[in-house]
């Protein structure tokens, strides 16, 4: 483990469990045999839904160096639900040990300095509130500024309903930071993680220059459950997977996590500034 | 029996409304003089609707929003000085639910964009209830784009429950028609006024509502979800929804202390439906005089005061590397 990663994580919750079972095929995986296998399932090749920063110390060589990371999310409706909003974000604090659903750094992917912001499944659903679109705005408005690549992963159930409107809003300052970066002609590449819906798939995840999707990620709009109330029918399997989506073309490529890295590489690679 | 609160509360109102004419036909015919029953039914009449209308909860304007005889998209454009429709996305197809094109308001050529959902059955049918497609998003861009080269200001009309969530719409990337939607109103290079008319119903609200001004009609309501789906989710009950209509701060009232919204058009008591005529005049001149406000600036300008806006919304405890934007 890279010492950012174990500076990270001292005194965190993480990694507590030894066994994981597959919620595909049921296997039970030695959690230490599962990440050595970028958290695939070595039976059935089910993608696990990964941590942050799993995520991050599979990806970059060397250090990572946070951005955005002092801000936290607050209450702005005072919201309750069965629950309090703050009562959530303790919970998943703890579940987690992330205080937000995306971390965003820099770092360096082989031999190239990337902006790099990884959303968490496990932290609200990877729901997008003022946090995350702040988030990722500095990611991108830094990257900017360092004329780097900027890559995302996704993982969201979409825009966080407990900040109201002002997560809805997030979608438009995120889009138009998109809108900046993209202007100033860098590559943007998003990588879609099991499940990208909602308002990041409407957002951030869309207007990338080269969309990605891990394997039999579950990627659309409108959720499965909404859609077959709508239609009063049962969606097939397929309907939704990343390999739905490119047989669609609406997306570049379905790439197995273990080739991530490998494929981002040649990508930078192609983006890479040359004299003229 | 109709399961909006407003038309039920309505209905009370209507039969007074039918007696005090009654009473005064009678009146004019016959030797009794009535007339202080009249002023006395009148002013019942002025108190109940006070008290109905006076001041509405988030649910009353929820359901407010989605009254069947509140003005839609078209009855807002057909006013306009002139108006000439651009169909179709140039791909797949025509979407009815949406509605755009050239106009003249108040003389000043516009590209007038709406929702447009139905005003009986048969039209809701047709325009799949105001839930667009993303083909409906497709022209919306395409339109945007078109009005941005020819520097003609936008202004958008929102009402909507949200983008449609079929299987079509998925397989034609919904998220993506969104997405680039998005993209296109934060690059246009003319000024854009967008009015939330009736229900602004998530991200497929927000598709036609990045705005230099973002109005809402008073009893219009902007929400990150309806207020059922809210409901169903957090609640697992989508009984709570008018909990959950509380709950979200979806009001223009709200959402102007937000920075969400900047200016809120007055209704007549009872709703816009009281008085379309004096609505849509009221809507009209606001967007006309929030355009000759912006008219001189730059697009350099523009853009950059519109990104500065969105940049700054959101709250959130901590330092940002930004110290002004948004910390609360």
């Amino acid at each position: 483990m890279p010492e950012w990663l174990s500076n990270r994580r001292n005194g965190r919750t993480q990694d507590v469990a030894v066994w994981s079972k597959c919620p595909n095929c049921g296997e039970v995986v030695y959690r230490r045999d599962l990440a050595a296998n970028s958290f695939v399932c070595p039976r059935c090749k089910y993608h696990f839904r990964m941590s942050a920063y799993d995520r991050i110390a599979s990806l970059i060589d060397g250090e990572f160096v946070e951005i955005g990371a002092d801000i936290a999310p607050s209450d702005p409706l005072g919201w309750v639900d069965r629950r309090s909003y703050p009562d959530k974000l303790a919970a998943d604090r703890e579940k987690s040990g992330l205080i937000e659903a995306v971390v965003c750094g820099f770092g360096n992917i082989g031999e190239f300095e990337v902006g790099l912001g990884v959303m968490d499944f496990h932290f609200r659903g990877g729901t997008m509130g003022s946090v995350v679109g702040e988030r990722i705005a500095l990611l991108l408005e830094e990257s900017l500024r360092r004329s780097v690549p900027c890559i995302v992963f996704t993982a969201s159930g979409g825009a966080r309903m407990e900040e109201g409107m002002l997560a809805l809003a997030q979608m438009a300052k995120t889009s138009a930071a998109v809108s900046r970066f993209g202007a100033a002609g860098n590559l943007f590449v998003t990588v879609l993680t099991d499940p990208t819906t909602g308002g990041v798939s409407a957002s951030f995840a869309f207007q990338s220059d080269v969309v990605i999707a891990e394997s039999r990620a579950v990627i659309g709009f409108a959720g499965r459950r909404v859609i077959e109330q709508t239609i009063r029918q049962k969606l097939p399997d397929q309907f939704q997977t990343a390999e739905f989506l490119l047989e669609k073309g609406a997306i570049d490529m379905v790439v197995e996590r273990q080739n991530v890295k490998a494929t981002l590489t040649r990508l930078l690679e192609y983006a890479k500034p040359v004299a003229r | 029996m109709s399961n909006n609160v407003i038309v039920e509360r309505e209905r009370g109102l209507v039969e007074l409304e039918r007696r005090i004419a009654e009473i005064r036909a009678a009146n004019a015919t016959q030797p009794v003089d009535m007339s202080a029953e009249i002023a006395a039914l009148e002013t019942k009449y002025r108190t109940i609707q006070n008290e109905v209308f006076g001041s509405l909860t988030p649910w009353e304007k929820v359901n407010m929003a989605r009254h069947p005889s509140r003005p839609t998209a078209l009855e807002y454009i057909e006013r306009l000085d002139r108006f000439d429709e651009l169909h179709g996305d140039r791909q797949f197809r025509d979407d009815p639910s949406i509605v755009g094109g050239f106009a003249l308001l108040h003389g000043r050529p516009v590209m007038a964009i709406g929702q447009q959902r139905g005003r009986d059955t048969k039209e809701n049918l047709q325009r799949n209830f105001g839930m667009p497609a993303p083909e409906g998003y497709r022209k919306v861009r395409r339109l945007a784009a078109l009005a941005s080269r020819l520097s003609v200001p936008i202004v958008t009309l929102v009402d909507t429950k949200g983008a449609d969530p079929g299987i079509t719409s998925e397989e034609h990337a919904q998220s993506e028609a969104i997405a680039m939607c998005l993209h296109e109103f934060t690059i246009a290079r003319v000024p854009i006024i967008a009015t939330v008319i009736g229900e602004g119903g998530s991200g497929g609200a927000l598709a036609l509502a990045i705005a230099d001004r973002v109005l809402m009609l008073e009893h219009s309501i902007y929400s990150v979800a309806s207020p059922e789906g809210c409901a169903a989710i957090l609640w697992s009950d989508a009984g709570k929804a008018e909990e959950a209509a509380q709950r979200l701060k979806l009001t223009a009232q709200d959402l102007q202390q937000f920075g969400i919204v900047d200016d809120i058009v007055p209704e007549p008591l009872g709703g816009a439906h009281r008085d379309t005529d004096a609505v849509i005049t009221r809507v009209w001149s606001t967007v006309s005089a929030a355009l000759t406000l912006l008219a001189p600036l730059p697009p350099a300008e523009l853009l950059d005061r519109r990104y500065d806006k969105y940049r700054a919304l959101g709250q959130w405890q901590g330092r940002s590397l930004d110290p002004v934007a948004g910390a609360s």
